[in-house]
């Protein structure tokens, strides 16, 4: 059974979703990798007003392609490289991340501090993943190229729940 | 046709175009599959290949590094000015399909292509170029080790094994896995990329060769890596190709590439 959730995602949601899990979400993602994670929370550090509100938001891991203006190919990257800014963005109100492969061990001790989770979507399906996406929007950062801020329309995005709000990991 | 328009069309094919051997082995894959879920990612996969395909996109938004394969016949004067068309060719294919730019340089500067070459002089004719998009997440898994020349076969599958098990999924699979062992250090990585371009659906000419790789495949898939969870195989395929080498050693090259394992190649005769 696939259970089909919307934006913005609250804690009373998320602490429902276990491992393994199979999710349809709609709403609002925002794109993110790793220079644009780094660039965001430099001024989250410096105490600057930011580009998002990140409070009950999603993050999606992805630099997408675009073709003029038609987007292209959107898949999830790897997600580990962006371990090291998770806990400054859960503590400005993140619910979720998607990406793709295993975390840092770490992140499931945030999952489970910040209630958070951790969502895993098909890697290197980027044409697939891209008819879930109904418009997007630039953000911040478009010096970053792929590496800006994207607003993504989604409808039933599929996920699967990689770590839960107790962190548990798929990966056991 | 020009060379530069020649090498845009194989550059956008190889990017959203999904190798026939490619995707043999997984249909192939697919028809085995008894799990549902696993079943159910393999599907999705065919599907990706299916709409970048008939939507003229990118199989995956990680368009690469675009690495050139060139044979180089006899007949073929070989010079920078050749080198320069096919890299304008690579570079247009990417800028008129939408691709990524994924290379960036000391300053920050984007762009399409780092301009790598890796060079073949054949007794032929023509010349024979390969584009092949390979993508970062399992370039990023790539593993060497230099054994000594006395080396046991099984010491080199478990280092084999080592490199496939800190992939874990964070490579997009179902891996093929690409292994190259001789020549110098550089040159066995090499040798794993060349692998990974040829035929992956036909047996290894090579017959010891062949059985080597049917082996290590069988022991890859009892690591119980999986694709998402932990159920469903985790290598399609595994190719070895040798070298000759210096008497005191053994290089062992490992290159992993995701499920959409892309290259596309070209003949031309002048």
């Amino acid at each position: 059974m696939v259970i089909r959730l919307k934006t913005p995602l609250l804690k009373k949601d998320l602490v429902k979703l276990k491992v393994k899990d199979e999710v349809y979400l709609s709403g609002i993602i925002y794109t993110m990798r790793d220079r644009s994670s780094q660039l965001l929370v430099e001024l989250i550090k410096k105490k600057k007003s930011l580009p998002l509100d990140l409070k009950n938001q999603v993050i999606y891991y992805c630099g997408p392609n675009f073709k003029g203006k038609m987007l292209g190919a959107c898949g999830p990257t790897t997600s580990r490289r962006m371990d090291i800014y998770l806990e400054e963005l859960l503590k400005k109100g993140l619910s979720a991340s998607i990406g793709k492969g295993e975390r840092s061990f770490f992140v499931r001790d945030l999952c489970r501090k910040y209630k958070s989770v951790y969502f895993l979507t098909y890697g290197g399906c980027g044409a697939y993943l891209r008819e879930r996406i109904k418009k997007y929007k630039l953000i911040a950062f478009p010096h970053l190229g792929s590496e800006a801020i994207y607003e993504f329309e989604v409808e039933d995005f599929p996920l699967i729940v990689g770590i839960d709000t107790e962190g548990n990991s798929i990966r056991g | 046709m020009k060379i530069e328009e020649i090498v845009e069309k194989l550059t956008i094919k190889a990017n959203i175009n999904l190798r026939e051997d490619v995707k043999k082995i997984l249909k192939e894959a697919l028809r085995k599959e008894k799990n549902k879920r696993v079943k159910r990612i393999l599907e999705v996969i065919m599907e990706n290949a299916r709409i970048a395909l008939k939507k003229n996109i990118a199989i995956c938004q990680d368009t690469g590094l675009p690495l050139v394969f060139l044979e180089v016949g006899k007949d073929i004067n070989l010079n920078s000015s050749l080198i320069e068309k096919i890299n304008k060719g690579v570079i247009s294919g990417y800028k008129k399909a939408g691709f990524r730019k994924s290379t960036i340089d000391k300053h920050g500067k984007l762009s399409y292509t780092p301009k790598i070459f890796h060079i073949d002089f054949v007794n032929a004719k023509g010349l024979k170029i390969t584009i092949f998009p390979k993508g970062f997440g399992s370039e990023a898994k790539s593993a060497l080790k230099v054994f000594p020349p006395t080396v046991k076969k099984e010491e080199i599958d478990e280092f084999i094994i080592k490199t496939v098990k800190n992939a874990d999924i964070d490579a997009c699979p179902p891996y093929f896995i690409g292994i190259g062992i001789g020549g110098d250090s550089s040159f066995a990585l090499i040798l794993a990329k060349k692998a990974l371009c040829e035929d992956l659906s036909k047996p290894n000419k090579d017959k010891e060769l062949d059985k080597w790789e049917k082996n290590l495949m069988r022991k890859l898939n009892k690591l119980g890596i999986g694709i998402m969870e932990k159920k469903g195989s985790t290598v399609l395929a595994v190719r070895i190709k040798r070298f000759p080498t210096h008497i005191a050693g053994i290089p062992v090259g490992v290159n992993i590439s995701c499920h959409a394992l892309r290259s596309a190649t070209v003949k031309i005769n002048f």
